[in-house]
């Protein structure tokens, strides 16, 4: 028996409410274990509505989106929560941390909803601080902002605690939406090398997100979302 | 669920002033829902224990609720008099263990001066079965003796042997002086936190003798009868304004209650004090209730900054909501985390509210005595106490919920990225 694709999208489509135009439409992308997907597509073309997608936050009006072989229509909602944080690790565009922790908590955040995260990442290192440390340390993040608020950070840094946060606990996918979009070139090439790196170290898949077709280079495959037309992001 | 609480415990201490200035307004409902009810309490109590030994109040019949606050709380306006003879008939009654007259009217600085017999020190009791205890000299014993009650004294600054010119009448309305015939202090009571406290004792001859040279409330023109000649007359009074009787069995009250109302002699009422003062109560009723409904209005204030705080911080917050779902929190569980602050602060407010209140009886519960003679002190809350917090508590997490759905329809509207 073949081991499942990690995501496997199939006759999909969306549109949201009062949107014109055909919405997102793929007919067929999977992501095997491991591999590094390059999803490019300019502004409109929905990357954020297939971000929701895979996370089970949208569910498409036709198709459908497997998880590790598991359809996420099949789930409840809080099953489909619970299979996000299983699962997917995500890096935004914007950080997302929450301001007010330290560091080290941003990072343990899907520890604390994840059971099977938790596991994981203490059979790692021990414990759960010991990977978090770990990661961080991986990710060169000076120990001394580890106890910090989140707030204090520069952009460089918060991209570095939420790729920590994402790579915890080992998730079978990797989700990472435009998080290089705030660096200089230079600095972007280095993230996504680490990315990729930390990402083939802890066997995830990577799907990375971006309208910026520079980067595509070193990822294993790479696919082109088509215009949604008018409406959503 | 613990995870949640930590983190909305974060989020909150990062709100903290936001926050801080709703739990204050919730405070300040809790301070007077809980001081409101604290006060009628209060004031409940210090009526019912200022009473708690006497059976009956004897009277003149008429409005037994006015008898009993003049004869015991020497509020309102004289009633009529009764004779000294129904006085007599009383005490000497079989099933009456002990009969105090008391003869109220005249006053001294604005404090009621009560005439009665030196009995009263030994019989009247008050609070728990507590009797009344002399700290200085002793009860009085010559026509011209006063005995002060404790704040009185403390007023007044009085000593004992302290020369007492009492007031005919109130003294409100600028009563004439007995001048002629000034009292001296024979001793101190106590503090009782009742209208004791208040109050200048003397004996019904001292109260007779000042008014000797006097006829229907005046000085009678052209007479006066000095001091030292008080003696040669009969100083046994003609008629008191009640009578305070302790029966030997309080099972026959209602038949004492009844031979009274049957008293040939002239039309004399007994009163329970416990029956007076629920028609009191009834009467309070009303302003009770308005101060009930102000401080509810209060409350409703609170809450409604509560909602309105919690509502305002949410587009601020869709960054937040949208982090935890990526992480796995579900829109339930945003639900929760609003429910969770809108209770955390509400019942943070409550406890401030009731810490306050302690702390402000605690500094002025002994000025809230001498002033109001409400016996006030930090308190621990009781079961209308309660069934207040807990009405507050119930509100604050309804005044959550409309906070909570909007979060709701918001983390599924962004779901992963706040659209702002």
């Amino acid at each position: 028996m073949s081991t499942p694709a990690v995501v496997a999208l199939e006759g999909l489509r969306y549109r949201w409410p009062g949107q014109g135009g055909p919405g997102l439409v793929i007919d067929r992308l999977q992501l095997a274990p491991g591999e590094h997907l390059f999803v490019q597509g300019e502004s409109g073309s929905g990357k954020s509505t297939l971000l929701a997608l895979i996370a089970g936050v949208l569910l498409p009006q036709a198709g459908s989106v497997r998880l590790l072989g598991q359809d996420l229509a099949a789930l409840s909602s809080a099953r489909r929560d619970q299979a996000r944080v299983d699962h997917v690790g995500f890096i935004f565009q914007q950080f997302n941390l929450l301001p007010y922790l330290a560091v080290i908590d941003n990072v343990l955040l899907p520890c604390r909803f994840s059971g099977r995260r938790g596991a994981r990442a203490v059979a790692r290192s021990g414990s759960l601080q010991a990977e978090a440390a770990r990661l961080l340390a991986r990710l060169d993040l000076d120990e001394r902002l580890w106890q910090r608020p989140a707030a204090g950070l520069s952009v460089g840094q918060q991209q570095r605690v939420a790729a920590a946060r994402a790579l915890i606990g080992a998730p079978e996918l990797l989700v990472a939406d435009e998080p290089t979009s705030a660096l200089d070139a230079s600095r972007q090439q280095g993230f996504l090398a680490l990315l990729r790196e930390e990402a083939a170290a802890s066997g995830a898949a990577l799907l990375f997100v971006s309208h910026d077709t520079r980067l595509e280079a070193g990822f294993s495959a790479s696919y082109r979302l088509a215009p949604m037309m008018e409406g959503a992001a | 669920m613990n995870a949640l609480f930590r983190i909305a415990l974060a989020s909150a201490w990062n709100r903290r002033s936001a926050l801080l200035l709703m739990a204050l307004s919730i405070a300040l409902s809790a301070f007077l829902l809980l001081g409101v009810s604290r006060v009628r309490e209060a004031a409940h109590e210090s009526f019912s224990a200022s009473v708690s030994g006497t059976d009956l109040i004897v009277g003149a019949r008429g409005s037994g609720l006015s008898l009993m606050l003049y004869t015991v709380f020497h509020i309102g306006d004289a009633t009529q008099n009764i004779d000294w003879k129904s006085a007599r008939w009383l005490a000497a009654h079989p099933a009456v263990a002990w009969a105090l007259p008391v003869s109220l009217g005249d006053s001294h600085r604005g404090f009621p001066v009560l005439a009665t017999e030196a009995d009263y020190f030994k019989r009247f009791r008050y609070g728990a079965d507590m009797s009344l205890r002399i700290v200085e000299g002793r009860a009085f014993d010559e026509v011209f003796d006063v005995t002060l009650g404790a704040e009185v004294a403390k007023k007044l600054g009085y000593r004992l042997g302290d020369r007492v010119v009492l007031t005919h009448g109130s003294g409100l309305d600028g009563g004439i002086e007995h001048a002629d015939k000034p009292f001296a202090v024979s001793g101190i009571l106590a503090a009782t936190g009742t209208p004791v406290d208040r109050t200048l004792f003397i004996s019904l001859a001292g109260m007779e003798a000042i008014h000797l040279d006097w006829q229907a409330g005046a000085p009678v023109a052209g007479m006066s009868i000095g001091a030292q000649f008080v003696k040669k007359f009969d100083l046994t009074p003609r008629n008191v304004t009640g009578v305070l009787v302790g029966l030997r069995s309080r099972a026959h009250v209602f038949a004492m209650q009844r031979e009274i109302a049957a008293y040939r002699e002239e039309p004399l009422m007994g009163v329970m004090p416990g029956v007076a003062l629920d028609q009191l109560w009834q009467v309070a009723q009303g302003g009770e209730r308005a101060l009930l409904l102000v401080s509810l209005a209060v409350a409703a204030v609170g809450l409604a900054g509560l909602v309105a705080t919690l509502l305002a911080g949410l587009d601020a917050r869709r960054r937040e909501l949208a982090i935890l779902r990526s992480v796995g929190a579900g829109p339930r569980r945003m639900v929760l985390l609003l429910l969770i602050e809108g209770l955390g602060v509400t019942a943070f407010g409550i406890l401030l509210g009731w810490v306050s209140l302690c702390g402000v009886l605690a500094l002025a519960g002994d000025a809230l005595q001498a002033g109001w003679g409400i016996a006030l002190q930090p308190f621990v809350p009781g079961l209308a106490q309660w069934w207040l917090i807990a009405g507050l508590l119930a509100a604050g997490l309804l005044a959550s919920l409309l906070p909570a759905w909007r979060a709701y329809r918001l983390s599924l509207a962004d779901g992963l990225l706040p659209r702002i």
